[in-house]
């Protein structure tokens, strides 16, 4: 009797795991029926997307290049779904916050400490994106407004001052001197680049090419990618970080614990004497600033100028939340799942190059993915309910 | 006096693209009353009217037929409906989300049709101008002022006003309606009487998508006569919050789509006059004034009682 329970117990703990992977193979299935409409051979293309993301050096550098904004995003994301608010305002938090890290940059230059003046660039973009949350969450406990909507409209507003200012006060003045105009910033100082993992491993020694110790196959790509010249920066190792002390944050601390709490059953944390919408404001302004550190990041750690609002936030507000979905919401599941989507995300590039289908193809799948996971959370649910009843 | 006439012809101009541009926030917008009033918030109306309006287009541009074109949004409209029911009525999922999934669906699908499909921006002869001519000579548009704001319209334009006394009589004066608000409004009453709420909820949500897609459509076959990627921009989701700011009535809603379309109006003027407004600033106004509409607190309490909490029978 006790046996078969824990047998049970044990499936169904698998069934849960597997579930996120199955929404997302229906996801593929449907993009496949797709392409064979379009008369594209799926099985062609989807090989041709992994081999693309995880394939060779520079595709993997790539997938952990957006890895990295996937990660931070989501973060935020799981912060404001643990406290009860839905946060669909990243994409808009990502841009003021990569303005005014810009902005921040090419004030300070290089007129102090390197590292000092990034660190100023990071907390500028953190608090920038906190206080575009604050303004929904605020609305959302004092007045009523649905967050959702109210996020959305913010990220429209965000999109058009950063097109005002990269128009305006921002251009880049070599813009103007030669006429073309073209809505950006000025490029940061060198200086103030956060270091690339090539950098990282000069300075602790490692100074050989995969070619030169004679490496094959996959340890020939991944040394590269670790040491070899590529696009890959500190900023993953800065989202991982942060992704640890999340876990830590939500789970180990009191301030994490009343987030949750107020997330799981407000009326309950009410009659606790907890602050519902204090902590409605705070899980939402702790979700901005995730969103504005991954517009820092993506500033100083690759981009380094401010360009197009929509092509420096590229839609990470959006999936993110499918990487923290799939990541089941918990800080350390999302770092997998985040390399996963930034590999999605790379291969369809590579996909539309080689086999000329759009990679607009991937945001319908990442669309199915999000349909079909929370759809798929329908059965955890019932089976939390029926052990409830039954226990 | 030239100067009054000048500000004159910028009014009747801000009038006229106001009706014009409301078209599409109706249609959308009182699908989207259906929706809320049976209790289920679909947030991805901006992705069903981008499907809308691809399908709408494609039709149009292969058969030369807008009427068909109309169809044929409608059933594309239906079906995002239906799969919107299925995830958030049937599996329950939370809907603040699966309608973001819908919106990444439709935004995605539309731009990889649009892109395989047709390739090439072109455009179609949709629907035109009406002429409201009587006896050959007199035509309703030569009203002075009056007739060039009221009678030169589409007919879709004329559809998505009517359709405003239409919906207040279905969602009032008939028992379909009676049960749409009283699921939205206390599902397990409505279940106790035999009545299956799931149906009722299917029916509102697929009926008030397919009007989002005919949305979609006037704007690709009316409107402008073109299909571009994410041409709504943003409509849709304004038209989720028009049903907030027309507290879930038809009449609020009418009354927030003509606002909103003609801050739009002003802002396409602000750019076409080259006042010294910059034109971003002037893009923001209308997400500026939805938050702002969304914050106001008057006739909250009318707000379906149970939107967006998914019903499972005997677990309330």
């Amino acid at each position: 009797m006790e046996k078969t329970r824990v047998n049970r117990q044990f499936f169904e703990r698998l069934l849960d795991t597997l579930l996120p992977f199955l929404a997302v193979l229906a996801a593929f299935i449907i993009g496949a029926v797709i392409l064979s409409l379009q008369g594209v051979n799926p099985w062609e293309a989807y090989k041709a997307m992994v081999v693309g993301a995880f394939g060779s050096k520079n595709g993997l550098a790539d997938t952990l290049v957006k890895a990295t904004p996937l990660l931070l995003v989501g973060l935020g994301i799981a912060i404001a779904f643990r406290g009860g608010v839905i946060n669909i305002g990243a994409e808009g938090q990502l841009i003021v916050a990569a303005v005014l890290t810009t902005f921040v940059g090419l004030q300070l230059g290089d007129s102090l400490n390197s590292t000092l003046v990034i660190v100023i660039s990071l907390i500028a973009g953190a608090v920038m994106g906190g206080l575009w949350a604050a303004i929904p969450g605020y609305l959302k406990a004092h007045l009523g407004v649905n967050e959702i909507l109210s996020t959305i409209m913010m990220n429209q507003i965000a999109i058009q001052i950063g097109f005002y200012l990269l128009r305006g006060p921002m251009i880049d003045p070599a813009e103007v001197e030669a006429g073309t105009n073209i809505p950006h910033s000025a490029r940061l100082p060198k200086a103030i680049d956060m270091p690339r993992f090539t950098d990282l491993a000069k300075s602790l020694g490692f100074t050989q090419s995969a070619k030169d110790l004679n490496l094959q196959g996959a340890s020939k790509e991944i040394y590269g990618v670790l040491v070899e010249p590529t696009r890959l920066h500190s900023g993953l190792i800065f989202a991982i970080v942060m992704a640890i002390l999340i876990y830590i944050f939500l789970w180990r601390t009191t301030i994490g614990y009343r987030i949750r709490a107020v997330g799981l059953n407000p009326h309950a944390s009410r009659y606790a004497g907890i602050n519902v919408k204090a902590n409605m404001i705070l899980s939402m302004t702790l979700s901005g600033v995730f969103a504005g550190l991954a517009g820092a990041v993506e500033i100083l750690g690759l981009h380094h100028r401010m360009f197009e609002p929509l092509a420096v936030s590229a839609g990470y507000g959006f999936s993110g939340i499918v990487a923290a979905l799939f990541g089941k919401l918990h800080p350390l599941g999302m770092i997998p799942s985040s390399i996963l989507f930034g590999g999605l995300l790379v291969g369809g590039d590579k996909m539309q190059r080689a086999m000329q289908v759009p990679q607009v193809l991937i945001q319908a799948i990442l669309g199915l993915v999000v349909l079909f996971v929370v759809s798929t959370d329908y059965f955890a649910r019932k089976r939390q309910n029926r052990r409830v009843s039954v226990d | 006096m030239n100067e009054n006439l000048t500000v004159l012809a910028i009014i009747l101009g801000i009038v006229h693209s106001g009706i014009r541009l409301a078209t599409p926030y109706l249609y959308a917008a009182i699908g989207e009353t259906f929706a809320q009033r049976s209790g289920v918030l679909n947030l991805g109306v901006e992705g069903v009217m981008l499907m809308g309006a691809f399908f709408g287009f494609f039709t149009v541009f292969q058969t030369g037929n807008p009427w068909l074109g109309l169809v044929a949004a409608a059933i594309i409209g239906l079906l995002m409906g239906l799969l919107m029911s299925v995830v958030s009525i049937t599996f329950q999922a939370e809907q603040g989300i699966s309608g973001i999934g819908l919106y990444m669906f439709g935004l995605g699908a539309s731009s990889l049709l649009f892109k395989t499909m047709l390739g090439t921006v072109a455009g179609v002869d949709g629907f035109s101008e009406l002429k409201f001519c009587f006896g050959g000579s007199f035509c309703l548009t030569d009203i002075p002022v009056l007739g060039d704001i009221f009678f030169s319209h589409s007919i879709m334009t004329y559809g998505a006003f009517a359709l405003v006394p239409v919906s207040w009589w279905a969602l009032n004066k008939t028992t379909w309606g009676l049960k749409i608000r009283a699921v939205g409004q206390n599902p397990e009453a409505v279940d106790s009487l035999g009545v299956s709420v799931t149906a009722v909820r299917y029916a509102a949500v697929s009926l008030g998508s397919a009007l989002a897609g005919i949305g979609g459509a006037s704007l690709s076959i009316s409107l402008l006569g073109i299909f571009q990627e994410n041409m709504t921009n943003g409509m849709g989701f304004i038209a989720v919050a028009l049903v907030y700011f027309g507290s879930w009535r038809p009449k609020g809603v009418l009354l927030g789509a003509l606002l909103f379309s003609a801050v739009n109006a002003l802002q396409l003027w602000v750019q076409v006059l080259g006042l010294n407004i910059p034109s971003d600033v002037a893009v923001m106004l209308p997400y500026l004034l939805t938050i702002i509409a969304l914050a106001l607190p008057f006739r909250r309490s009318l707000q379906p009682a149970a939107l967006t909490k998914p019903f499972a029978r005997g677990e309330n």
